[in-house]
């Protein structure tokens, strides 16, 4: 194990904030060595008994020097915010053509997606050289995405979208941690944040698995739920076929016509009573409580691009 | 009683000890300050936050049963300045019918509240499953409107326990008219008032301008 | 320890009078006490029983630590253990240590009164910091908390399964026992001065008591709302910060840290005060720049107020507010740094002695240095971004109130032991106990410094291998840690039965309080005092101390008689 005394060093802000980092190390060391070197001189020459002259202070030591370091600490700490706040502000925005990447955070782990749909958990692949932004919302506590080899770090919270962006300067592996305090595996909420050169990261992402689409996922839930026993064209039950439906004015059993947008799909799988087809039973169960927000909005995503296929 | 038998220990003059007793209350009424402040400020942030949902709140709260507690609010405290006035003149009788009168109107001030808080319950206006508003931002009003309404109604009760002790103790002659504890509770009864005279725009009047 | 036998040597004369400890032996004499010192006293046994409850918590901490798996706490209890540390040494014994037990018993001293202005006050604020305590140790036997000291929602209010209601409600009742001492400390600031001390002759012990004071007052009760609103939320399901009813949890980090940041300059600043005694008696010189140091500390009580921000830099805030809190922090820095330099001039042209109160308090002005410049670099937002919640700032703030506050507790306990209990205690011991202090406390915390620079995170139970060497040097640093902090434990309680009996004015210095018997009489002076001049009269105003001999100084008070 070798002595690090000093982080590894891996984003375009990482080496403006070790400057600032190295001169606050000067200016205060400066001070320090001021501070003690003044107290063990003290100490030395005026200890009990010693010959060094003692009486009175002279004048100029008992106003102007007080006003003197008054005025030089008041006008070191303005120059030290002068600093400190130009930086913050130039690094402050992130380039427009940055890489978006969309970070969610769950105890205890750190979900990516990435522009293209790969998607990865506790790990982090981003390409050297460009700027990355990270647009990251939590689904339960705060959380806190830090990196420390880039320097950066940004709280995570539910309920809004908090975003940070960094650009990567040296490939490698580096470490991510949460450093909000989140509960019970608060430490073991982490991971590897990889740095790669451009064209391996296009080559990684592109041969990750891809997310499916809404309508895809939404297919796959049309059977699982035996959607597709009922509806299917082949299907033996008396069910409305639903190839080409969204969109469509539909005729209703009690002699209203309505379209069906996405409200009537959705309130149809929830409460199939309400609004049935004319010429059919009512004998669709309620979905209700079986599928969530999210189950709905691909059920329903699918509906839509079955719109599609009947036009063909 | 005599002057030098009220004096108690760490005092030189009975002067200064009166001025402690008024002094002390006065720096815990900043420190009271500070803690509706704490609310209150929450609460401005949210009204910045979610107007809508805030004002359409303030419309589901009494207005009747507040605006009638505001009366025997400010009538108790006319009661109170008016005990202390007459326990700084000396007249004992005065003082125990207004301290007397204030009780009273605290009391009845916490029965109209426990009126407005049943009707409250009716209305299923206590935040969590059932609440009777759909916006869920009006539930953070109520959960301040339950929260401020409760903490006031605390002080009160610990005022009219401060009250009725002194009307006791000036009943019982167990506590000299020139005690400085009468202008004491007169000042917290005061400040309590104040407190609901800032609570009743925003609770009540919210919404209804 | 010849020193100590020498001192066993030296006849033990019995005090001629009845003193305050004396005065009534029986449990109830203390317990329904109105004394000052009494109840000073009472507080130091309670405050010194929480003091090892959260050292007994920083050392799970550092034993599991030193290797970077789980070994010997789990998950849940380790997030207990830190929590459990912080709350208890925040509230249970930073907060009330030097203002309960230093500030009772000195402030009426200092300013020559009999007593604090509401003698009963005091008392039931004792009361109510044992009911406090009570319910954080029930807090502890009930399985403890696990959101760490800050209760920030909603891990506090929605997640976290921990005793969350019974912690919240032991600080807001601490806060109770917090609130009635400071208004009885600035009553009797305001009230009780002897004849003749005006403003601008209290002793800056006295000035940072009133600071406190007034910061506590006027800070405590908005922890004490966030912390209803809190429990009402997670107790009622009342919703004020759930993100999913359009609640702001960053709304609660600002109300807490609005309390927090003070809470940090009422840690410190009776330690500045305790400094400036120690520092001008052993020097023998009047304090350099009297009232600067006064203004210092006023500036720091009021822009203290203004600071909470700095701690919330990567929560979302807006970069505007970044920016004005940032700026106000480096503006607060001024003063800090103003009061360091005039007890560092202090020495010049004085004729110093290293008694162990003396090494506590240079001790004192090299940690609490460190720990403010560390403070600069936490002000400015960029490297904040960096070390934030990271070891570097617990580094930072364990310098300011281990560092800083601690050690001006057990030097101040070491200056005024023999006006507190009437004997001395043993010198030697004590040098030793406050040069180990020092030291230990830099293994312990300065590689926390080095670690949170390379980015470990604090609150982690386990952690990154290459962080391992620090740790490892934390952990063996604490051990020193530990023995200087239970060795004055030792030997104070030898000192109650074996030491020296003490002199009125054992160390020759001047404040009000060594101009009564010690331990003083019950109603604290024979004959009031009257106060002629400014305090530290170590010298004549225009003149220093003489070149080779300790000059007799002139006490603030001026000659008091005994009373027949």
């Amino acid at each position: 194990m070798s002595l690090a005394l000093w982080p590894a060093t891996a984003s375009e802000q990482a080496a403006h904030i070790d400057g600032l980092f190295t001169g606050l190390l000067v200016v205060t060391g400066l001070i320090l060595l001021l501070v003690a070197g003044l107290l063990l001189l003290f100490c030395i020459r005026y200890r009990r008994g010693t010959q060094a002259k003692r009486g009175d202070l002279p004048e100029f030591l008992r106003r102007d020097v007080e006003l003197g370091w008054t005025a030089a600490t008041l006008f070191l700490a303005l120059f030290l915010f002068w600093w400190a706040g130009t930086l913050e502000l130039r690094a402050s925005m992130a380039p427009p053509e940055a890489l978006e990447i969309h970070v969610v955070a769950k105890q205890w782990m750190w979900k990516a997606r990435h522009p293209n749909g790969a998607r990865e958990i506790d790990a982090l692949h981003v390409p050297r050289g460009e700027a990355v932004r990270l647009v990251m919302t939590s689904q339960d506590v705060i959380h806190s995405f830090y990196v420390p080899a880039f320097r950066v770090k940004q709280d995570v919270l539910p309920g809004r979208f908090t975003e940070m962006w960094f650009r990567p300067t040296r490939t490698g592996e580096y470490r991510l941690f949460c450093a909000e305090f989140c509960g019970t595996q608060h430490s073991r909420m982490g991971g590897m944040v990889t740095v790669m050169e451009p064209e391996d990261y296009a080559s990684w992402a592109a041969a990750q698995p891809q997310e499916q689409d809404l309508p895809g996922e939404g297919e796959a839930l049309f059977t699982a739920l035996g959607c597709a026993g009922c509806h299917a064209p082949a299907s033996a039950v008396h069910a409305p076929v639903l190839q080409g439906v969204y969109g469509r004015m539909v005729h209703l059993a009690d002699g209203r016509t309505v379209r069906a947008d996405q409200a009537y799909l959705r309130d149809s799988i929830l409460q199939p009573q309400r609004d049935v087809v004319a010429g059919y039973a009512p004998i669709m169960p309620s979905f209700a409580g079986l599928v969530d927000e999210a189950d709905l909005q691909r059920l329903v995503a699918y509906l839509q691009s079955l719109r599609g296929e009947a036009a063909r | 009683m005599s002057g030098a038998a009220a004096l108690r220990k760490p005092y030189r003059s009975l002067r200064r000890q009166r001025e402690a007793a008024e002094f002390g209350l006065w720096v815990f009424l900043g420190s009271e300050v500070m803690f509706f402040a704490g609310a209150l400020t929450a609460y401005a942030v949210y009204r910045a936050l979610w107007a809508e949902a805030f004002t359409a709140a303030a419309r589901e709260t009494s207005i009747f049963y507040g605006t009638l507690n505001t009366a025997i609010l400010l009538t108790s405290s006319l009661a109170m300045a008016a005990a202390a006035e007459a326990a700084r003149a000396g007249l004992r009788r005065m003082t125990l019918r207004c301290l007397g009168l204030t009780i009273a109107l605290g009391l009845a001030f916490l029965a109209v509240k426990g009126l407005e808080y049943r009707e409250d319950i009716q209305k299923h206006l206590v935040p969590g499953n059932g609440f009777a508003l759909a916006e869920p931002k009006a539930q953070i009003f109520f959960a301040f409107y339950w929260l401020l309404t409760g903490v006031h109604a605390l002080h009160m009760v610990i005022g009219l326990g401060v009250v009725a002790t002194l009307l006791v103790q000036a009943w019982r002659r167990r506590r000299p008219l020139a005690s400085p504890a009468f202008e004491a509770a007169g000042l917290y009864w005061h400040f309590v008032d104040i407190v609901w005279i800032v609570l009743y725009p925003l609770l009540y009047l919210a919404g209804r301008a | 320890m010849s020193d100590v036998t020498a001192e066993r040597a030296i006849p033990d004369t019995p005090p001629a009078e009845e003193n305050y400890l004396t005065a009534g032996t029986s449990l109830a004499s203390w317990l329904l006490t109105t004394d000052h010192k009494r109840v000073a006293l009472l507080y130091m046994a309670t405050i010194t029983v929480f003091f090892f409850l959260g050292g007994a918590a920083a050392v799970m901490m550092r034993i599991e630590l030193v290797t970077p798996q789980g070994d010997l706490l789990s998950d849940d209890a380790y997030n207990r253990a830190f929590t459990f540390h912080g709350v208890v040494m925040v509230w249970f014994f930073l907060i009330p240590s030097i203002p309960n037990i230093l500030g009772n018993f000195l402030l009426p001293l200092m300013i020559g009164a009999k007593d604090l202005a509401f003698p009963r006050l005091n008392l039931l604020s004792w009361y109510i910091f044992v009911i406090a305590g009570i319910l954080a140790i029930y807090t502890l036997l009930a399985g403890g908390v696990d959101t760490g000291w800050t209760f920030y929602t909603p891990l506090s209010t929605a997640f976290a399964n921990g005793q969350v209601l019974a912690a919240a409600a032991a600080v807001f009742v601490a806060g109770f026992s917090t609130i009635a001492t400071s208004v009885n400390f600035i009553a009797t600031v305001h009230l009780l001065r002897a004849p003749g001390l005006t403003w601008l002759r209290l002793p800056l012990f006295v000035w940072a008591i009133y600071a406190t004071s007034i910061v506590m007052v006027l800070a405590t009760p908005v922890l004490a709302m966030v912390l209803l609103l809190i429990f009402a939320e997670r107790a009622f399901g009342i919703p004020i910060f759930d993100p999913l009813r359009g609640g702001d949890p960053i709304l609660f980090q600002h109300l807490f840290w609005f309390y927090s940041h003070p809470a940090v300059y009422i840690m410190i600043l009776p330690s500045f005060g305790v400094i400036s005694e120690l520092v001008t008696c052993f020097a023998r010189r009047r304090v350099f720049g009297y009232n600067f140091m006064v203004y210092a500390i006023l500036w720091i009580a009021l822009v203290g107020f203004l600071v909470w921000g700095h701690h919330m830099f990567v929560s979302g805030q807006s970069m505007l507010a970044n920016l004005v809190f940032s700026f106000l922090s480096f503006v607060v820095a001024v003063p800090s740094a103003i009061k360091v330099f005039n007890w560092t001039s202090t020495l010049y042209r004085g004729q110093i002695v290293f008694d162990a109160a003396m090494i506590y308090a240079l001790g004192f002005i090299g940690l609490f240095t460190i720990g403010g410049l560390t403070g600069l670099f936490l002000a400015s937002v960029p490297v904040d971004v960096h070390v934030t919640d990271t070891y570097f700032v617990v580094a930072h703030f364990h310098y300011i109130m281990v560092g800083g506050a601690v050690s001006a507790l057990y030097g101040g306990l070491t200056f005024w032991w023999p006006k507190i209990t009437g004997r001395m205690h043993p010198e030697s011991w004590a040098r030793f106990a406050a040069i180990l202090m020092f030291f230990g406390f830099g293994f312990t915390f300065f590689p926390m410094f080095i670690m949170g620079f390379l980015g470990m995170p604090r609150r982690y139970h386990i952690y990154a291998p290459e962080y391992q060497i620090w740790h490892v040097l934390a952990s063996a640093g604490a051990v020193l840690l530990a023995v200087a902090y239970l060795l004055p434990m030792g030997y104070f309680g030898w000192s109650l039965f074996r030491g020296r009996r003490a002199t009125a004015n054992p160390w020759g210095a001047t404040g009000l309080e060594w101009q009564t018997s010690s331990p003083p009489p019950k109603e604290n002076f024979f004959a009031p005092p009257v106060v002629l001049q400014g305090p530290y009269n170590y010298h004549p105003e225009h003149a220093g101390p003489p070149s080779l001999e300790r000059e007799p100084h002139e006490p603030q008070g001026g000659p008091t008689e005994r009373a027949p």
